[in-house]
């Protein structure tokens, strides 16, 4: 039997919650964020591709895409800090008949804006957008772009063909971005119902037209909240940022051992700031030279600096996946990533140093933060 | 017409427990009485099940295998293949798993 640990997680408490290839896992500390405990795993044996806190509305809800290999992939719920999960039956996530698509993944959950909090969206496999209105009892396919005259024709990348990344402009409530592999940046300004490309600027060098009309394959998007407009993005080659929202992105690949990598982060009070893990190619996606560094910028992509302190630096093939960087929303940012051979790191001064939080994990395919609301939470 | 259902451990959370499931169906012709038949009366003592054994598109999840007796229904009919009076069914999960290889090479149904 599988021995499932909890955590009992205070308010004012960090959370990190870690999907991987073969269960979740929670690991909870104070605001220090000096002593880490493990709670899980959760759904053994399954892929947790998608993970996500909902803290609005006094709740304290923690939310997983569990995928069972043969029976499917469901949404699960949890009120009590993975203690206890909604019953698989409630979680289905459906395809219309008239799609003739069959749900194979749910790769992101995105609870939506504060003043709206039953509102949630999921980016899933094959690439679509769901939507839910009722605090995610029901989901329902958002036609406007799964409609768009692109779909047709986009073509699957090397995790598939998904829709990984969902982006919500904090400043304008209609305006969405999400990225698909290998489709390229979307964006709806009336929420949901229109879509047009948001990627001029973007190189698709695995094409012989450089810049197509869409086939860009976006690794990651990462929005910073203070300043919606400023977008990084990691591409399949290729480094880039916008500060118009994705009318035009600009290369920002100054000083990286390689643009190619998969996952991407922003500091969460700084818009200079954000943290990329630098992969050596498509043909070889490990950390170059044996060394894991994760890239800092401060000047919003004109220089990049190798974070090293506390990372193994030899013989360290790695892989960070897409979805397996995230920052948490401290002052003195704490910034946290899982590797393909089940490592976890921690640093809590914004990249500076590092800390090993945890070995022999699963392969760690999501990484997401939270910090539990204080006062009673609301089941 | 009466069919025994067997199911297997990682749907036992849908059936209170139980791995044997015994259902009746009244069928005015039971010369046509089909595996789609005979599910559609386990998916009415627990319609959870439905989900996790067809897409939602109605047919048999790729990597499941359900059995009439000792006979894949892949190979006599799918969910058309007949089923006769106190037949038994076995919904088993393929010996297939963790290889994306393994996902990409399965025949649907």
């Amino acid at each position: 039997m599988v021995d499932v640990r909890h955590v009992s997680p205070k308010g004012g408490d960090t959370l990190v919650m870690v999907g991987t290839m073969k269960g979740a896992f929670l690991f909870r500390a104070d605001a220090s964020r000096a002593r880490w405990q493990r709670g899980g795993p959760y759904f053994p044996g399954q892929a947790v591709y998608a993970m996500a806190y909902d803290g609005r509305a006094g709740r304290r809800r923690l939310w997983a895409g569990s995928e069972n290999f043969h029976f499917g992939p469901v949404l699960r719920s949890s009120d009590d800090f993975g203690k206890t999960w909604s019953k698989e039956e409630d979680g289905a996530i459906r395809f219309p008949e008239d799609t003739a698509a069959t749900m194979k993944r749910v790769w992101q959950i995105a609870p939506a804006r504060a003043d709206e909090p039953e509102v949630l969206y999921a980016g899933v496999e094959p690439a679509a957008l769901f939507e839910s209105r009722d605090g995610g009892k029901k989901w329902s396919l958002v036609r406007g772009l799964w409609d768009h005259p692109h779909r047709p024709q986009w073509q699957p990348g090397g995790g598939g063909m998904c829709l990984h990344t969902v982006l919500l402009d904090p400043t304008r409530r209609d305006r969405i971005h999400v990225a698909v592999s290998t489709a390229g940046v979307y964006r709806t300004d009336d929420g949901g119902r229109t879509w047009r490309t948001a990627h001029r600027g973007v190189r698709a060098q695995f094409l012989p037209n450089k810049y197509p009309e869409f086939g860009q394959c976006v690794h990651k998007i990462a929005r910073h909240p203070s300043r919606p407009d400023r977008i990084y993005l990691q591409n399949h080659w290729g480094l880039y940022r916008t500060d118009d929202a994705g009318e035009s992105w600009k290369d920002v690949a100054n000083g990286v051992p390689s643009d190619f990598g998969f996952a991407m982060a922003v500091h969460p009070h700084d818009p200079d700031t954000a943290y990329i893990v630098p992969l050596e190619s498509d043909e070889f996606r490990c950390t170059p030279e044996g060394r894991l560094r994760v890239y800092r910028t401060r000047d919003a992509g004109k220089s990049w600096q190798p974070m090293t302190r506390g990372l193994p630096q030899k013989d360290a093939m790695e892989t960070v996946l897409r979805d397996a960087l995230a920052t948490d929303g401290y002052e003195k940012a704490g910034v946290y990533f899982g590797t393909r051979s089940g490592k976890l790191f921690a640093s809590r001064d914004g990249g500076t140093s590092w800390t090993h939080l945890a070995d022999g994990l699963p392969p760690v395919v999501c990484v997401k933060t939270a910090t539990v609301a204080k006062g009673r939470g609301k089941a | 017409m009466k069919v025994t259902f067997r199911i297997p451990g990682p749907l036992l959370s849908f059936t209170g427990g139980r791995h044997v499931v015994e259902a009746e169906a009244s069928a005015s012709d039971a010369a046509a009485f089909t595996v789609q038949a005979a599910l559609e009366q386990l998916w009415r003592l627990y319609p959870g099940l439905r989900e996790r054994v067809l897409t939602e598109q109605g047919q048999v999840r790729p990597h499941v295998n359900v059995f009439v007796g000792a006979d894949s229904i892949r190979d006599t009919g799918g969910l058309a293949t007949p089923v006769r009076d106190h037949a038994e069914i076995a919904i088993i999960p393929a010996v297939s798993g963790g290889s994306s290889c393994a996902q990409e090479s399965a025949l649907p149904m």
